[in-house]
């Protein structure tokens, strides 16, 4: 309250303090805010103008609707009047520029705009620019109000001349030489060199470089316009955005090959706004190639940076240091990444991944992914590296390991924008990527056999991808391996012999690789009805048609994840091996001739026909292998009890290989009624 | 548009805050503390340039700042803003405090936060940076205190302008101070009454 009373004073110093509490602590009282608003608006029309530009600047700060309202409709009026100072019109058409911001709708058009337009003539800089802001924004929404603009800026940037380069310049020069000046980098043919006879803008040169800033903005001015005719040069570093809306092609190249120098600058601040710079262009179709050639620069930006340091005698290469220059020169080659370079791109970022961390991994990892959707010649590369992911060395980091390629994974690529392919690792996305990723982490089934003396291995670790997805071919034979192989490693029967060969145990063992706790885990069997009843032990009286399923649930990360995986618990697991003599088999075959006790099936061999493995896998079936039965010494015998709760089925099988024909045929015969 | 400038010490405690865009307190002194975290770990090599913290827009908004001895000086601002420009602005800013302080250290920035605010006041208005020509601020600047000193200062205003002085409660003075290598130019204090 007392502040409010400040501003009604006269005095000058009151008044500063009065609206500096205003803008530093407004508050939503209404009562407060009218009396505010009166003040202002007797500011406003004051004939002081350090007043007027008082109440201007607190218009401005504060921004709020109900000012809006107040005032909008006399700020224009203060823009043009006549008499105005330069610091009263540069602050009312910021004011001006604000108060259109927040309510478009409150700020009317009408005569002011086109003398809005003249102020772009103006003599000082400081009102041309602000009128420039402004005009820029209205143009947007009001193009025809403003159209005479065009050629005033045209003609103003044309008038824009370089310094005469005085001492004072090189003054300020020095004072700020923390930096190189980079004059001699920019090559005069950029520049197009207009003598002027207007306004000394040595207050407004940066490094020899005449008012860029006001250029720049000009240039945006005239980007809401179809060009008029001949269009500005870019102008050197600076001009970064204002590079974009030119289309001539040739002056993209020049401005590409000019970055292209800044890109081994000393300075750290231009290599940085050189890649951006070169990122942006990269979009461009004009420019895309030019950004290419510079594709080495970047490269060894990456690496190491053009200069090196003394070191006592010895010149040392330094390595790019700057992790931001870094992240925009990996940004850069992610842009100007095309069917030429994609194989050689795809190489350097790869070369790095065991480097980095685990969430700049998630970041490659999906980008490799994007890669394989645009650029089909290099799929074939990444695909081995996903494949070969398991050999990288990376003992307690997290595996985030991706799955070949499903089809379901490129649907979550692909929803990210192409253009968005960052690889700094923020937040946010991090944690997406991490989600995503972790879908197609592996769960570890260990399955371990109890005997000490089982011929095949102790233990075998399959990897087996999360179905969710559908099971490609080589799951399912990796599958068929884990129900062939592991079998003859289960446990055999205990001592006592009424329970021989009643008893399979399944371990399944769960290993948590990654470093972050899962939290409610919760493995649940999914199986058919035959085989529930016999979890504990038993033995399932009924060929088991459909494997059971293994569905793990549990929370990663924060989001549940659910994995299911096919449990390789089949018929052939309960087989006991049953030794038996040639004329018993032979005896027993006749006897079980009934078509509904036989199966054959004659299949063409995928595989070499190879004795040895023939014997283990049908060992690995779990029958036993009769040697010498057959009087045929190529054909394979076995003979097995597959035992149930209730009853003992006897099984004979013969595999009879034709190595002429590369066909094998299989009888089974079983004494199931 | 320029969201917000802050100049804080090296350990993190700031000197000059204004934002730009309304933030509730708390959200403000946290935005103080990111910016000051995402700062303090650079390095003095690399470039001066970042993207903006999660408070303050992210990658859309970034942070240009300057080490200056003792004191950082940040500005974020969104797209629209040249990093070079904005790098620029604060040097400018830093040499007219120079020219209006005389030798400007830190304590200028404790004990004259009004004078460093109505600078502030010349060269950024409505988010948008208003005047980029040092003479003319120094100028204006120069302008306002011949104003003052005609008015008698504050020292001559009536009791109502020191209550309020008082009671704005902008400083916060103090006990040990410690500016590094600038000079430490002890202040009049009579002027505060």
């Amino acid at each position: 309250m007392e502040a409010v009373n400040l501003l009604s004073s006269n005095r000058y110093t009151e008044k500063q303090i009065g609206y500096l509490f205003i803008s530093v602590l407004v508050n939503s009282n209404s009562e407060l805010i009218r009396l505010i608003n009166n003040a202002v608006k007797n500011d406003l029309g004051s004939r002081n103008p350090t007043f007027t530009g008082l109440a201007l600047h607190c218009i401005a700060n504060v921004g709020s609707r109900e000012m809006a309202e107040a005032f909008a409709g006399e700020i224009p009026k203060i823009l043009v009047a006549g008499d105005a100072m330069d610091s009263v019109k540069q602050s009312a058409a910021l004011c001006l520029l604000r108060l259109y911001r927040t309510s478009p709708d409150l700020v009317p058009m009408g005569d002011w705009t086109s003398r809005v337009v003249h102020l772009l003539n103006d003599q000082h800089l400081g009102v041309v620019t602000a009128a420039a802001s402004l005009i820029t924004t209205l143009a947007q929404k009001n193009p025809e109000e403003f159209k005479t603009s065009v050629s005033l800026a045209v003609s103003r940037l044309s008038r824009v001349s370089p310094s005469r380069g005085t001492e004072l310049d090189t003054d300020r020069c020095a004072a700020r030489s923390q930096h190189t000046c980079p004059r001699c980098l920019i090559p005069r043919a950029v520049l197009q060199i207009v003598t002027s006879a207007s306004t000394d803008l040595q207050d407004y040169t940066y490094y020899f470089v005449p008012a860029p800033w006001l250029s720049v903005k000009l240039l945006r001015l005239l980007q809401c316009y179809p060009p008029p005719g001949p269009c500005p040069p870019s102008r050197g570093g600076f001009g970064g955005p204002a590079l974009r809306p030119l289309s001539e092609p040739n002056l993209l190249v020049r401005a590409c090959n000019q970055l292209g120098q800044f890109l081994q600058h000393r300075e750290t601040n231009l290599r940085y706004l050189a890649l951006e710079s070169m990122c942006a262009l990269a979009s461009s179709e004009f420019s895309h190639e030019a950004v290419k050639t510079h594709i080495e620069t970047v490269i060894s930006a990456l690496k190491a940076s053009s200069f090196h340091v003394a070191v006592g005698s010895v010149l040392v290469p330094q390595t790019e240091r700057d992790v931001s220059v870094r992240q925009r020169a990996v940004d850069l080659l992610y842009a100007m990444c095309d069917r030429s370079n994609a194989q050689q791109i795809f190489h350097l970022l790869h070369s790095k991944f065991h480097l980095c961390s685990v969430p700049t991994r998630a970041l490659l990892l999906s980008t490799y992914i994007k890669f394989v959707n645009l650029f089909p010649e290099v799929k074939g590369t990444i695909q081995d590296v996903l494949r070969s992911d398991s050999q990288l060395k990376n003992a307690d980091a997290t595996v985030l390991e991706e799955m070949p390629p499903f089809p379901e994974l490129h649907a979550v690529s692909v929803s990210r924008p192409p253009g968005a392919g960052r690889c700094a690792p923020r937040a946010h996305r991090t944690a997406t990527l991490r989600r995503r990723a972790a879908r197609g982490r592996f769960l570890r089934l260990t399955l371990r056999g109890r005997s000490p003396g089982s011929r095949l291995r102790g233990q075998l670790r399959q990897e087996i991808g999360s179905s969710r997805s559908i099971l490609n071919s080589e799951d399912v034979k990796m599958f068929t391996e884990v129900c062939l192989a592991v079998s003859a490693v289960l446990a055999p029967s205990p001592p006592s012999a009424e329970a021989a060969g009643s008893g399979r145990r399944m371990f399944i063992f769960y290993g948590n690789k990654t470093s972050t706790q899962f939290l409610s885990f919760t493995p649940t069997l999914i199986c058919s009805d035959d085989l529930q009843a016999n979890i504990l032990g038993s033995v399932a009286p009924r060929p088991l048609a459909e494997a059971a399923c293994l569905c793990v649930a549990h929370r990663y990360g924060g989001t549940f994840q659910n994995v299911s995986v096919k449990l390789p618990i089949t018929l052939n697991k309960f087989f006991q091996p049953t030794e038996m003599a040639s004329q018993d088999f032979f005896q027993r075959w006749k006897q079980l001739s009934n078509p509904q006790q036989e199966v054959q099936n004659i299949f063409k061999a995928k595989h070499p026909m190879d004795t040895e493995i023939t014997k283990a896998k049908i060992i690995g079936f779990g029958s036993a292998l009769l040697e010498e039965v057959d009087p045929n010494p190529a054909n394979f015998v076995g003979a097995g009890i597959i035992h149930t709760k209730t009853t003992q089925i006897g099984c004979l099988l013969r595999l009879e290989p034709n190595l002429q024909a590369q066909v094998k045929r299989l009888e089974g015969i079983a004494e199931y009624a | 548009m320029i969201q917000a400038i802050l100049v804080f010490k090296n350990h993190g405690k700031p000197r000059l805050v204004c934002f730009y865009q309304r933030f509730p307190e708390e959200i403000q002194q946290q935005i103080i503390r990111e910016i000051f975290h995402l700062v303090l770990k650079r390095d003095d090599n690399i470039c001066n340039f970042l993207w903006g913290g999660s408070l303050t827009g992210g990658s859309d908004y970034k942070l240009i700042y300057r080490h200056y001895a003792t004191l950082y000086f940040v500005f974020c601002g969104d797209s629209s803003e040249s990093e070079l420009g904005i790098l620029d602005l604060i040097q400018d800013l830093v040499e007219t405090l120079d020219k209006c302080f005389e030798n400007v250290c830190e304590l200028d920035l404790i004990f004259h936060m009004d004078k460093v605010c109505y600078i502030l006041q010349e060269v950024v208005m409505g988010r948008m940076v208003l005047e980029i020509n040092m003479n003319e601020i120094v100028a204006q600047t120069e302008g306002q205190n011949r104003l003052e000193k005609s008015e008698g200062g504050l020292s001559a205003a009536p009791a109502r302008t020191v209550s309020t002085v008082k009671n704005i409660g902008l400083l916060e003075i103090p006990r040990i101070i410690n500016t590094g290598d600038l000079n430490i130019k002890v202040p009049n204090p009579s002027q505060f009454v």
